[in-house]
This record gives structure tokens, sequence and C-alpha cells, in this order.
């Protein structure tokens, strides 16, 4: 594997890498970067530090990526539907995803909780989840597709967000919609609009006709069956509409923007 | 006058009968060079969610965690792609695949199995296959077919669903993805045997002679 990993590395002497990474770096990160070669997380992990050839593939990695969010754009029909299941089909029990254990998950009083909404749109009034709940609402039994490659089938019910945007007289021209989240280190994540339009791109309340449980993202939740899983925010807490490429808690280390299902 | 000349010594004259025509040389070599950054990051990408009660060892993968893995993986697959579909073009359209590959007979494959088991597979001229040869060599053109849409189909379960539906459901075509990519692991660790095994073979596939 030494053989392999000099290919992999044009150019570094892997001894001297060796020993500038054993200064600067704790022992797994360490082990991380030489097996990672020119890692896009290694780099995030060493930032600082001059290694050439790392730095070029990563750019040109980020580039293809850019170019692959373009591809998926071109390819992403807003007419085509997710597959949708039984109820029977459901898996139970539905895991609890997040980058912190679920006791740490956002413990929100629906009571107190708005939905502040931002940007190009026509009426920025913030709403209670009382409002919410008044607005007509839709089930769908879909596939949840994680970016790790499991996936689980769900049900859930809420508000089509296209109907939404409608009502709030968003500018459905822009580009994204960008949520916020109550996820401790502020999750949000960039949903690109015509993703945002598609008719099953919802706001969601319940889960298995249950309301939203803490563990699935209480109180609100995006659920977009056409995004892998972490482009669902949840505990969503405001929505921009907007022209500007905002970045997200994900999509900024790394993982591809439109992640498109 | 010159053509009896050329007859006498064909050595000198005639240049030595081109095995590999350039264009599968340089395929071959992207090609290699694709799947083994597909193999390795793909390696990262199945233990963040593995399917069997193992995982790869960190030394054997590429990207360093999965968003690394994940960004070599799209990436080299636009070479695997690419370079696969003009490599399926030109074998069809030069015939090369038919001269080749074809006829693959269940009784030619039986006998030089027994042959190479009993060291008696000849391999005097290196541009005719054996029967063997013929069976993984085609076998893996089609394992890489399936692997590409297998692949496809876990990228794209929404907008590709009808290719999804080729494989039954999207947990399945995982499982497809992860066999074939078994499959080329177990021909690639042969067919570099066999290469080390017989030199001139690899020499064929660098210089073309």
């Amino acid at each position: 594997m030494g053989r392999m990993r000099k290919l992999l590395i044009p150019g570094v002497d892997k001894k001297l890498l060796v020993k500038d990474a054993i200064k600067v770096m704790p022992d797994l990160t360490r082990r991380r970067f030489i097996s990672g070669g020119a890692s896009l997380g290694a780099l995030t992990l060493l930032t600082g530090c001059d290694v050439v050839d790392s730095d070029s593939a990563d750019k040109l990695l980020t580039q293809v990526s850019k170019f692959n969010d373009a591809v998926q754009a071109w390819m992403f029909n807003p007419d085509a539907l997710a597959p949708t299941f039984p109820e029977s089909a459901i898996t139970k029990p539905f895991p609890f995803n997040g980058y912190y254990d679920v006791d740490d998950a956002p413990e929100i009083d629906g009571k107190d909780w708005k939905l502040d909404v931002r940007g190009l749109v026509d009426n920025k009034k913030s709403w209670t989840l009382d409002e919410l709940y008044q607005l007509p609402q839709v089930k769908q039994v879909t596939r949840h597709i994680c970016v790790e490659g499991w996936s689980a089938i769900g049900s859930w019910t809420g508000t089509p967000l296209r109907d939404f945007l409608k009502l709030i007289g968003a500018d459905t021209r822009a580009q994204y919609v960008w949520f916020q989240c109550a996820d401790k280190e502020g999750y949000n994540s960039p949903l690109d609009m015509r993703s945002a339009l598609h008719p099953q791109t919802q706001m969601t309340f319940k889960f298995a006709d249950e309301i939203l449980p803490r563990a699935y993202g209480y109180p609100m939740k995006i659920r977009v069956p056409t995004k892998l899983g972490f482009k669902n925010p949840k505990y969503v807490i405001s929505m921009e509409v907007t022209n500007d490429y905002k970045g997200g808690y994900w999509e900024d280390q790394g993982y591809n923007s439109f992640s498109g299902s | 006058m010159s053509s009896l000349a050329a007859a006498d010594s064909p050595t000198t004259v005639e240049p030595a009968k081109v095995i590999q025509p350039a264009w599968v040389r340089i395929m071959h070599w992207i090609n290699a060079l694709a799947m083994i950054l597909m193999i390795m990051s793909g390696w990262q990408i199945y233990n963040a969610s593995p399917l069997f009660d193992f995982r790869f060892s960190r030394d054997i993968t590429l990207g360093g965690w999965l968003a690394g893995a994940l960004l070599w993986h799209f990436a080299a697959m636009w070479l695997l792609m690419i370079n696969g579909l003009a490599y399926l073009i030109t074998g069809l359209a030069t015939g090369r695949f038919r001269k080749k590959l074809l006829p693959i007979s269940p009784g030619g494959v039986i006998s030089d199995v027994n042959a190479a088991l009993n060291f008696k597979l000849a391999h005097d001229d290196l541009s005719k296959y054996n029967y063997v040869q013929k069976l993984l060599y085609a076998g893996i053109i089609v394992v890489r077919v399936v692997i590409v849409l297998s692949g496809l189909s876990i990228w794209k379960p929404v907008q590709l669903h009808w290719l999804v539906m080729l494989f039954g459901d999207y947990d399945n075509a995982r499982y497809v993805h992860f066999f074939c990519m078994a499959a080329i692991v177990a021909f690639l660790v042969i067919h570099v045997a066999l290469a080390i095994l017989v030199p001139r073979s690899l020499r064929a596939m660098i210089i073309g002679r």
C-alpha cells in the first residue's frame, strides 16, 4: 500500500510529509491524512498547512462537485415524483440521525416557537405553530435516503412548501430558500428553488400521523424526498428566500450542495 | 522484388505485430486509474454505512472521510463512464469485441481451465485469447456495465427511478453495486497476477507489441 500512497500524492515525499504531520497533528488526524491522500476532510483538519499537491487536488474536486451540481440541476425533473409506498412499508423504528445524540436534540416549546420568514417575500410576518397547523396538509410515505447510503421509509404529513411560498408572496424566481435551524452549532441548508417548488417538498408537522416528535425535528422539518437526508432540515426556525448562496452546515464541509436523489 | 526480400527477412523489415492497438492501451490505463480511484473511494463510502459486518481499513481507502470520498467518487465516475462508453463504442464499431471475445463455448472454457490447471495452457500468440480469457474479459465488461447502472441508480433513485426498478429497489441496487465491486476486485487480482506471470502481455499493453 506504500506504493499506492506515493502514487496518490505525486511529488510529495512521504517521509517528509509524515514528519511534518507529526509536528502539527494528534495521532488520529495523522492517520487520516496519510490514508486520505488529497482528501478534503484531511485538508479541513490541516487548515494552514502547506500541502501543495493536496490543495490543488482539493480545488479540482471542488470544481467537479460544482459541475455535478449543474448536471444534477439539469437532470432534475420538476414533475418526477419520488416513489411512494404503502403504510406497511414504513421502517420501524424510523432511525434518529444527527451529528449529536438524540438527548442533545433541540428541545423546543411549541408555544414560544415562531417561524421567521425573510428575504424576497411580500409578507414577512412570523408564523406561530397554531397558525401553520391551520394550513391544508397532505401525507406522503416516501423513502428517506441518507448521504451515508442507508435508507428508511417514513410517513410525513404537512403543507406543501410551494403552497406556503405562494401564500407569503415569495419571489419564486429567486435561486434559493435558505433554512436555519435550532440544532446546536446552528444547522442550516440552502434548497434550490426548483426543488422547493417540487409538489412533494413539504413543511412537515407530523410523523406517522402523530405530531412530529423531538427526534424527528419538532416542531417543523422540511421534507424533500428528491434530496438526500441532510438537505431535509429539522427544527427549522427561519426560511429566507434569496438569490445568494449562503452555504450550509454539511455543504460547507464538502458535501455536494445539490445532493439530489 | 522488394516483397520477396521482405518475405526473406521478416523480422528485420516488418515491425512486430501490434497486439494491443493504441486506443485499447490508452483506454485500458485510463480505466485502470479510474477503477482504482472508484474502488478506494467506494470503500470509504461503504464504511459510512456498511452492508456487512466489516469495514475496509482506512489504509486502503481514499478521501479521508465520507465527504472527501464522495468528492473523489463523483469526480472519477466521469472518467470511468466516458472512457467506458468510448471503449464500448470503439470495441463494437471496430469489431474487436466480436473478433477477440467470440465465440465462447462452455466446452472450450472447460478444456482451457483444465489445461491451465495442468500448466499446459499455451500463450504463444498473445493476440489470440483462450476461452478462459474470453469468458473473463467478456464477463468483466458486463460487470462493468452493471456497476455503472447500479451506481447511477443509487446516485439518482428518483430521477432515474426506471433504472432502480431494474434492480428491484434502492437497497438492492446497493447490494448489486457492492457485489460488482467484489467481482471487479477478484478479476483484478487474477488479472494482475497473470500479467506478472506473462510479462510479455504487460509489455504489449504498454508499448503495443
